[in-house]
């Protein structure tokens, strides 16, 4: 395939994934590796490599606007990005150390994972419950609301902590944002508001990423010529996720579509990994 | 305005991440558009990983590209600066926190950026 040809084709996948993933709050990784090692036959290392770097570019571009409208829990980010950085860092690096085949398994499970997440009811929660350890980190904050400020509380601190510590794992292994396992460490441990842990976790992704990029940087899995397009495709998608995102409340459809099409690749990929055809 | 607060920090940076976000695929895009002009019909193979060409993987090889205008080093200079983004923000984070005197949270800053600069040591040398 020509350079101009294989460029065109993934700048439009790569829209759709960034759209896709902004709407939904798991980040584009999740489509764009399938779609360059399944639809494309890139080898999954160079498709690693792209995919990471889309997600700090979609991380990074969601987070100034969310940062802005008061919603991100910043000092909770701070606090957990000890724990995905760390995550990250090991997951980086012993990714070297594990068969491909076996990377493939554990992304179609990870994704199969983001796709029941992503079809979960959402119920916005308010715990006003106090925890010690939330208290002197101050970690419990508030949020616009439509009727004026909604104040919360943080539950479960060192459970929360662990789960991100296992998230950045999966993120520097996968080069992915992990946005299930964060929202999910959020939401179902530390028991924060829906709106809060989504932008939190998007505010946290890009972090993440940049401490298993530089691992990955310099093993050779960044390519330019294929990061370019997965980077343009996925932070415009990204861009008109969070427009849409900010401006409405619900979209259901879009959820299950995305679960459907995940899940169809997540089945691709294990059957690849088992059958070592990756 | 004599105290610098939370909202403060916020529109810092929200004001890092957009201007890194945008110089750094200004950067690309630029890169890519050259790398297109100049190998536009060439046949690439990503099927089997034989890691970056030489050029891109170091950094005297990437400026020495952006000088002879390569694209690919061009956009490889981006994608460093992209990198660079979300680490610049706990950067400023961190000078934040040092003005709002809170320390415990300059640690967990500062911890942060140590997690980061470890990892980069870590990578280059496995």
């Amino acid at each position: 395939m020509s350079v101009t040809v294989l460029t065109l084709i993934i700048l439009v996948g790569s829209y759709l994934a960034g759209l896709l993933g902004s709407l939904t709050g798991l980040g584009g990784g999740v489509v764009i590796i399938p779609l360059l090692t399944i639809l494309l036959g890139v080898d999954i290392q160079y498709a690693i490599g792209a995919s990471l770097i889309s997600v700090i570019a979609t991380s990074s571009g969601s987070a100034a606007a969310y940062v802005k409208e008061g919603i991100t829990n910043i000092r909770l980010g701070m606090f957990l990005e000890i724990a995905t950085t760390a995550g990250a860092m090991v997951g980086a690096l012993i990714a070297v150390y594990i068969p491909t085949n076996f990377i493939a398994v554990l992304f179609g499970v990870i994704l199969i994972l983001s796709a029941v997440m992503s079809l979960r009811k959402k119920s916005q929660q308010i715990h006003q419950q106090k925890s010690a350890l939330a208290e002197r980190l101050k970690l419990n904050g508030s949020f616009p609301g439509p009727a004026g400020e909604i104040t919360y509380s943080v539950r479960n601190v060192g459970g929360g902590f662990f789960m991100m510590l296992f998230a950045g794992v999966i993120s520097g292994l996968l080069g992915i944002g992990s946005g299930a396992l964060k929202v999910l460490a959020m939401d179902g441990v530390m028991r924060i508001p829906f709106k809060v842990s989504t932008t939190t976790s998007n505010f946290m992704i890009g972090v993440t990423a940049a401490a298993s990029a530089v691992v990955y940087l310099q093993r050779g899995y960044i390519d330019p010529g294929l990061s370019m397009p997965v980077a343009i495709g996925v932070l415009l998608g990204a861009l008109s996720g969070s427009k849409i995102l900010v401006h409405t409340s619900s979209s259901g459809w879009l959820r299950v579509v995305f679960a459907v099409v995940v899940t169809f690749l997540a089945s691709q990929m294990i059957y690849k990994g088992i059958t070592g055809t990756i | 305005m004599s105290k610098f607060k939370d909202t403060d920090m916020q529109a810092v940076i929200g004001w890092i991440l957009r201007a890194g976000v945008l110089v750094s695929m200004s950067v690309i895009f630029i890169g890519g558009v050259i790398y297109l002009y100049r190998h536009g019909q060439t046949h690439v193979d990503y099927s089997k990983f034989v890691g970056v060409p030489d050029f891109v993987s170091n950094p005297g090889g990437i400026i020495h590209g952006i000088f002879t205008l390569r694209g690919r080093a061009i956009i490889q200079a981006g994608i460093i600066l992209l990198i660079a983004t979300p680490v610049i923000r706990v950067l400023f984070s961190a000078i934040g926190f040092i003005m709002e005197k809170d320390y415990l949270y300059t640690a967990i800053t500062v911890l942060v950026l140590l997690i980061i600069l470890t990892s980069m040591i870590s990578g280059h040398a496995g």
